[in-house]
């Protein structure tokens, strides 16, 4: 069966500096299929260089790989022809993390859901397209007359946010990239705009891959989750499972940074080794190693495979050896598909 | 014990062409020495402002419109604009929002956290001032290489150590951490806030935390005040208002945040914040309050009531003693 | 008007837009009280001072100066005008594609802007406009100002555009169907108005700055009487010694009217584009 959007062994390597060139690996060999059978709604976690955001626009056909292929329907993308790239934009859409620097500040906000409507003929006249936007925003909990024809400075984060979802509605794509949906936008309103999330995917049948740094989240509107770790895969698999059973040391550090509110739940006993932030220590062995807790010898040496411990999950730990390894394509069998 | 810090009735409004923006309107609230108030509410409820008006930093069209701002007993409104110079960073600190871009692109640590010691007169030799900060530096748990380098150099929590670290240079009494760790990954918050608590303890400050999650409020305050549309709503101790939230705003606001508990059921606040632009009297939160009863839509704004020890509430529902 | 209460709030802007209609008014209007033929030699007795026949005088060619300053401010702003905008427009498209596209193309326009900017431009101007000498018109002269006027603007809009090229609303565009010159026509010209703007205001006046120089060394159109060439000609005929201040007076105060004009527009530009600059209330 051949999935929407696959990333087949990907790596992604910036190059930076003009004299002194440095390498930074974004992305190390990553596999992950997003099908259509089921829409699935997978969360994609890790801290700020973990290389989930270049996950994000390599998805979006917004950067090539250095090496790996991205297969859209089985092609490969970057053959695509024009036509094809043009119901690849339509498919596949995404909602970003800034609710302000999506919207051109010389245009109202009303452009960002007309230009799309225009540019993929989904309307057929003034009449239905006005309907469709109002629909869309009403869907999101917004009221149009408050908030079509303003400016974006003139709207409030929450209401702005809430208006690139209601775009994603009205474009009924077959997936989303959500990067960071929720973080620029208040704790209090989160939740609404989360529940926008879970009903383009339940009742409209949208894959979304939420990718995010906030495990809260995830394990709220997620069935799947993959974490990753500088460009490698930690863990993934069943969200559930992961979060209330994490395995993979990082993924417990994650898990024990979780802000809840309960002030009888301090943050975890996970002690998070700190100094080893310095500098980018190039390592051979598993990433992870230098601020890991259980670092073993053997951690230091190579990088650990993926080991399936369980039908739902995988974890790439040495802690977890005698498990059956998986090659990095199969990761997606223990992700609901 | 007097309160290290005390507001009293502090009212801030930024005069406009279309009327006053009542950002602070009467609020009143006490910080005792060692303790860590939170203040926290929806973005635009104030609570920046609020900040601000405490280190005197409030510029035109904004003006401290009435109040008194206690510091150890001096009213911080009243000094003179060289006076309240020399109080900034000795006696009160600030850690700003987006604190990590306010650091100088082109100026080497260093010479950042000098500048604010040099500016209080502290006379030390070139080689004491390095000592100094290497102390300091340590003190935040970076390494005192960052010294040497430049903000763009490091990560965004370095930054926000870097920025903490010029707070606690002069040992203030009071540090305000306006959202310090909004931009952050949740390890990385983590650790922030570990090293404010760490440092505060050891060095005996006060600390006032604002912020809008209710979820790091809990892991990091003792002492919570909500705000909501400039005014003051709720105050307690964190454990009692989080076990029994009081006023329906703060209650909202716990319940509309994701636990490990339950899964999959979502609650948003309906409607959205008021604009603050002319600010009528009586209860702003009352439109989109579930609790509203008639009482509710008097003219009248609900006034802080202390309805058991050190626990105040402002809503018409507890206007008749419970 | 919302424009008009704007103006009130904003002097600079409203000071700016007020000299430069005012000089407008007197550019065209101007003509119908003093015939532009009489902008040229011999036309009127020589030397006579402001009076209420000759309310400007006249100079010692025999030109009414009334007539001079009129045709003067108008062939002199538009030579300003003409080769700001074709400067302007030549970098912008420049700066535009090579911003958007990058790779090769990039590559070779920046080498060209760059190699073209280290020629010392007066000199340039100096050699071009000797060489020109009889046959120079208000027209060439805009012309000539205009080949040294592209680099800079192609320079700085590359910048804007390298800037606002990689911000979301940019990807939010292509992700919505919008093609590269979509792209570039509807949501990256836009942002760039109030930059171009001032650009705008920038080119012209160096313009005109440019021009005078040149002319009132004698490297204009001769028989024009534009501002530069009066300066020139006040010089050649040693105006200061013999006196004839009017001569003097006149085309400096006016010159210096259009700079004022220039400059407050650009201030009140820029605190428009710049709301923090704005005066609080």
């Amino acid at each position: 069966m051949t999935a929407l959007l696959e990333l087949r062994e990907v790596t992604k390597i910036y190059v930076s500096g003009l004299v002194k060139k440095r390498t930074t690996v974004a992305l190390d060999r990553i596999s992950l299929a997003i099908g259509t059978e089921t829409p699935t709604i997978t969360a994609i976690a890790g801290e700020s260089g973990s290389g989930k955001t270049t996950m994000g626009m390599l998805f979006l056909g917004f950067l090539p790989p250095t090496s790996g292929e991205i297969l859209y329907k089985g092609k490969d993308l970057w053959t695509c022809s024009k036509e094809e790239w043009r119901v690849f934009r339509r498919e596949v859409q995404a909602i970003f993390q800034d609710p302000f620097e999506v919207y051109n500040p010389f245009y109202k906000v009303d452009h960002v859901l007309t230009v799309p409507i225009v540019k993929f003929r989904l309307a057929n006249s003034k009449q239905a397209q006005r309907e469709m936007i109002e629909k869309a925003l009403i869907d999101v909990g917004l009221r149009p007359e408050e908030t079509l024809g303003r400016y974006p400075h003139q709207l409030s984060g929450g209401q702005r946010q809430r208006i690139t979802v209601a775009r994603a509605l009205l474009l009924q794509p077959k997936l989303i990239i959500a990067d960071e949906p929720v973080s620029m936008v208040d704790a209090s309103l989160r939740a609404t705009i989360l529940q926008s999330l879970r009903k383009l995917n339940k009742e409209l049948g949208i894959s979304i891959l939420y990718i995010t740094h906030d495990l809260a989240t995830a394990y709220h509107i997620c069935e799947n989750i993959m974490v990753l770790y500088q460009g490698s895969v930690a863990e993934a698999g069943d969200v559930d499972a992961v979060i209330k059973d994490p395995q993979h040391p990082y993924t417990r550090l994650l898990v024990g940074s979780i802000a809840w509110p309960d002030p009888k739940r301090k943050w975890g006993q996970e002690i998070a080794e700190y100094r080893g932030e310095m500098l980018a220590q190039k390592t051979t062995g598993c990433k992870f190693a230098p601020r890991c807790p259980r670092a073993m010898p053997i951690c230091r040496e190579s990088p650990p495979p993926l080991y399936q411990t369980n039908e739902t999950r995988a974890t790439a730990c040495y802690l977890y050896e005698g498990n059956p390894t998986l090659e990095g394509r199969e990761i997606s069998r223990v992700l609901r598909q | 014990m007097e309160p290290i810090l005390s507001v009293r009735d502090l009212s801030v409004y930024y005069y406009t062409e279309k009327g006053p923006v009542k950002a602070v309107d009467h609020v009143s609230l006490d910080l005792q020495q060692g303790m860590r108030l939170g203040l926290v509410g929806e973005s635009g409820c104030g609570k920046s402002t609020m900040a601000m008006a405490l280190m005197r930093l409030i510029r035109p069209p904004g003006r401290i419109v009435h109040g008194e701002v206690l510091l150890d007993g001096v009213d911080l409104v009243k000094l003179s604009d060289e006076e309240m110079r020399r109080t900034r960073l000795s006696k009160i600190a600030l850690i700003p929002q987006g604190a990590m871009n306010s650091l100088n692109p082109v100026v080497r640590i260093q010479e950042q956290i000098v500048d604010g010691l040099l500016d209080h007169d502290v006379v030390l030799s070139k080689s004491e001032m390095e000592a100094r900060v290497k102390e300091l530096l340590e003190s935040v748990e970076l390494d005192p290489r960052v010294a040497t380098m430049y903000p763009h150099e490091l990560s965004g929590g370095m930054k926000q150590r870097v920025c903490v670290a010029i707070a606690i240079s002069m040992h203030p009494k009071v540090i305000i951490a306006d959202e310090p760790t909004s931009a952050l990954d949740v390890v990385v918050q983590r650790q922030v806030m570990e090293t404010i608590r760490r440092l505060q303890q050891e060095l005996g400050l006060s600390i006032i935390l604002i912020g809008h999650d209710m979820g790091l409020m809990a892991q990091s305050v003792d002492y919570l005040a909500v705000m909501y549309a400039g005014r003051l709503v709720e105050i307690g101790n964190v454990e009692d208002i989080f076990l029994q939230p009081l006023h329906p705003y703060t209650q909202l606001l716990i319940s509309t945040l994701p636990t490990l508990e339950v899964k999959g059921v979502f609650r948003g606040i309906p409607g959205i914040t008021p604009t603050l632009l002319n600010a009528p009297e009586g209860c702003l939160f009352q439109p989109r309050c579930p609790k509203a009863i008639d009482a509710c839509l008097i003219p009248k704004t609900p006034v802080l009531k202390e309805v058991s020890f050190s626990r105040w509430v402002a809503c018409h529902l507890y206007e008749d003693n419970r | 008007m919302r424009f008009f209460r704007y103006l009130r709030r904003n002097k600079r802007l409203a000071a700016g837009i007020f000299i430069l209609t005012f000089l407008f008014l007197f550019a065209t209007l101007g003509r119908l009280i003093a015939p532009p033929e009489r902008a040229y030699p011999l036309a009127v007795p020589p030397n006579k001072p402001p009076s209420p026949e000759y309310p400007f005088g006249t100079d010692s060619q025999g030109r009414d100066l009334l007539a001079t300053i009129v045709m003067g401010t108008y062939l002199t702003v538009r030579i300003g005008v003409l080769a700001g905008v074709i400067g302007l427009a030549v970098g912008t498209f420049l700066g535009f594609i090579s911003a958007y596209y990058g790779g090769v193309l990039d590559t070779i326009i920046r080498w060209v802007v760059d190699v073209l900017l280290t020629v010392p431009g007066l000199l340039v101007l100096v050699v071009i406009a000797a060489m020109l000498q009889r046959t120079l018109k208000p027209t060439s002269l805009s012309l000539i100002l205009a080949l040294l006027a592209w680099m800079g603007p192609t320079r700085t809009i590359r910048s804007q555009v390298l800037s606002l090229r990689e911000r979301a609303f940019v990807r939010v565009a292509k992700l919505s169907g919008e093609n590269n010159l979509e792209i570039i026509f509807k949501e990256l010209f836009p942002n760039l108005l109030p930059y171009l703007g001032a650009s705008l205001v920038g080119s012209v006046t160096g313009a005109i700055f440019a021009s005078l120089g040149l002319e009132q060394l004698g490297l204009g159109a001769m028989r024009e009487p534009t501002l530069g060439m009066t300066i020139y000609w006040v010089q050649y005929y040693g105006a200061f010694v013999r006196g004839l201040w009017w001569w003097i007076l006149e085309p400096v105060a006016v010159i210096v009217l259009i700079f004022m004009g220039l400059f407050f527009l650009s201030a009140g530009l820029d605190e428009f584009a710049n709301p923090r600059v704005r005066r609080v209330v």
